[in-house]
């Protein structure tokens, strides 16, 4: 058993992170995924995470989203941890209910969109604020109506995902993470299973919430040039944990390590 | 006596056959509205984290498939006396056909509800929905249209079962044509008015649900 008391109960000072994780680990069996990960992310801040397949990369963001437990340490959102919970002055691994008020302040958008099949784009965006946040049903049609606007979907707001493009698609679901009205963003992946033309409305959509909104985010992604150019930081990860960490034009412009600079030269030949 | 038909006798015993056959109706389209219900709950009951209670449903599922439906209308009517439950036919035939098809439905379900990806229950944790708000409003009408074909088999398939509920005397359609055949030692035209009548309703029925398929994932915007 891991010693809990090592682990604040919350975090204090001037700047607490919106985002920590504390030693985290995460095995699949005997497979180490994620080792003793240390990260914070700032309030507002934009990180990139970057790495080969198998680096333990979209896990990062799927235990912050908690759809995948973890082994050792603890994650705290906003100074509060997320992965536990107090119980007697120490802390306990959470329980739903705490998950569930926790969650409430992080939204995602992933690989594959996830969009409901059976429902309008608009009603895609309703759902959440209407049944999860008892929002009225004319709140949230103003709300998400203004999101479809800014991902520039208004006009497909009655038409159902199956009519609509990839491109499309994931535009109507980062509407619809948004309709939360979270402080975490979590992009993952969110261009891959695009084709190459439509890549550029999705990333549009993501450098203007970046340009115009205080939301904290962490992405995962391929396009290298896109997290360049609207990263905070960017993070390396290799094989269970970050290789190298820092600044967009220091990471891609001068790699420390040996691996950073394999891989980065990697992705330049494959274009 | 040979082998010809009586056409006035025909017409003589049709009403009382006609009769039946809402009795038969009735018996389906109730012991079918149990079945969908009970065996949405054993669908439901095994995927639950309890093991315990999986397990038992699952063997549950098992039993009740795997023998058959005449035993079971006899144990529901003739055992459930011996232990203080006394039953009308028609009570102990609901639950009987009932329970019988809940265990063949959930498996319906069971398939639909898998066909229904994880990335739809991640979306359902992203917006921080409780199980229950995932189930009701987006992984069940997902799992409905891949389902319906299944279910039409087994309400065709229930209706088709019906006749043995005439073992313990439920007045349905078989059961007429039993005592119409033993009053008038003739069977010849109660047997194959029961056939035909059973033709008559099965095969609509089975087009009906085709056409219902076709409109139900249209209303759900599904291809």
């Amino acid at each position: 058993m891991e010693d809990m008391s090592q682990y604040p109960l919350e975090l204090t000072g001037d700047d607490i992170p919106m985002v920590r994780f504390m030693n985290v680990t995460k095995r699949y069996g005997k497979l180490t995924v994620l080792d003793r990960l240390n990260l914070d992310v700032a309030t507002g801040e934009m990180v990139t995470v970057i790495g080969p397949s198998g680096s333990g990369k979209t896990t990062v963001l799927r235990m912050l989203m908690t759809l995948e437990t973890i082994n050792e340490g603890v994650i705290y959102v906003d100074g509060k941890p997320l992965t536990h919970m107090e119980k007697n002055g120490t802390l306990v691994p959470a329980s739903p209910k705490h998950l569930r008020m926790m969650r409430s302040q992080i939204g995602m958008c992933f690989q594959h969109f996830n969009l409901f099949p059976h429902m309008t784009a608009l009603e895609n965006c309703m759902e959440g604020p209407v049944q999860v946040l008892g929002m009225s049903k004319a709140e949230a049609r103003k709300r998400s109506e203004d999101l479809l606007e800014l991902v520039g979907m208004i006009e497909k707001k009655d038409q159902h995902p199956s009519r609509l493009s990839g491109g499309q698609q994931q535009r109507v679901a980062i509407a619809r993470a948004l309709a939360m009205r979270p402080k975490v963003m979590l992009f993952d992946e969110v261009t891959s299973a695009l084709d190459p033309e439509v890549i550029g409305e999705v990333t549009n959509v993501i450098r203007d919430l970046v340009n115009k909104h205080n939301l904290t985010m962490l992405m995962v992604t391929h396009q290298m040039g896109f997290a360049k150019d609207i990263s905070d930081r960017i993070c390396f990860f290799f094989d269970g944990s970050i290789e190298e960490q820092g600044a967009p034009d220091a990471l891609f412009g001068n790699p420390q390590r040996e691996r950073t600079q394999q891989f980065l030269s990697a992705v330049k030949e494959a274009g | 006596m040979g082998f010809h038909w009586k056409w006035d006798f025909t017409w003589e015993i049709l009403p009382r056959l006609l009769e039946a056959t809402l009795n038969t109706l009735i018996a389906a389209g109730a012991g079918y509205a149990i079945a969908i219900v009970l065996g949405l709950v054993l669908a439901l009951a095994q995927r639950t984290p309890y093991r315990a209670l999986t397990f038992v449903v699952r063997e549950f599922v098992e039993f009740i498939r795997s023998t058959p439906l005449i035993l079971q209308i006899f144990f529901v009517f003739y055992v459930g006396p011996q232990f203080g439950v006394r039953m009308s036919p028609w009570t102990s035939g609901m639950i009987a056909i009932g329970l019988h098809y809940s265990a063949y439905l959930s498996e319906v379900y069971r398939g639909g509800l898998n066909s229904v990806g994880k990335g739809q229950w991640e979306a359902c944790t992203a917006l921080n929905m409780s199980t229950r708000q995932a189930y009701t409003r987006i992984i069940i009408p997902q799992a409905v249209p891949p389902a319906l074909a299944g279910m039409g088999n087994y309400l065709v398939g229930i209706f088709k079962d019906t006749p043995m509920l005439s073992v313990i005397g439920v007045a349905e359609l078989m059961h007429t044509a039993n005592a119409i055949g033993s009053e008038s030692y003739r069977f010849l035209e109660p047997y194959t008015l029961v056939g035909v009548i059973f033709l008559a309703i099965s095969l609509p029925a089975a087009g009906f649900i085709r056409v219902f398929e076709t409109y139900v994932r249209r209303k759900l915007g599904l291809k």
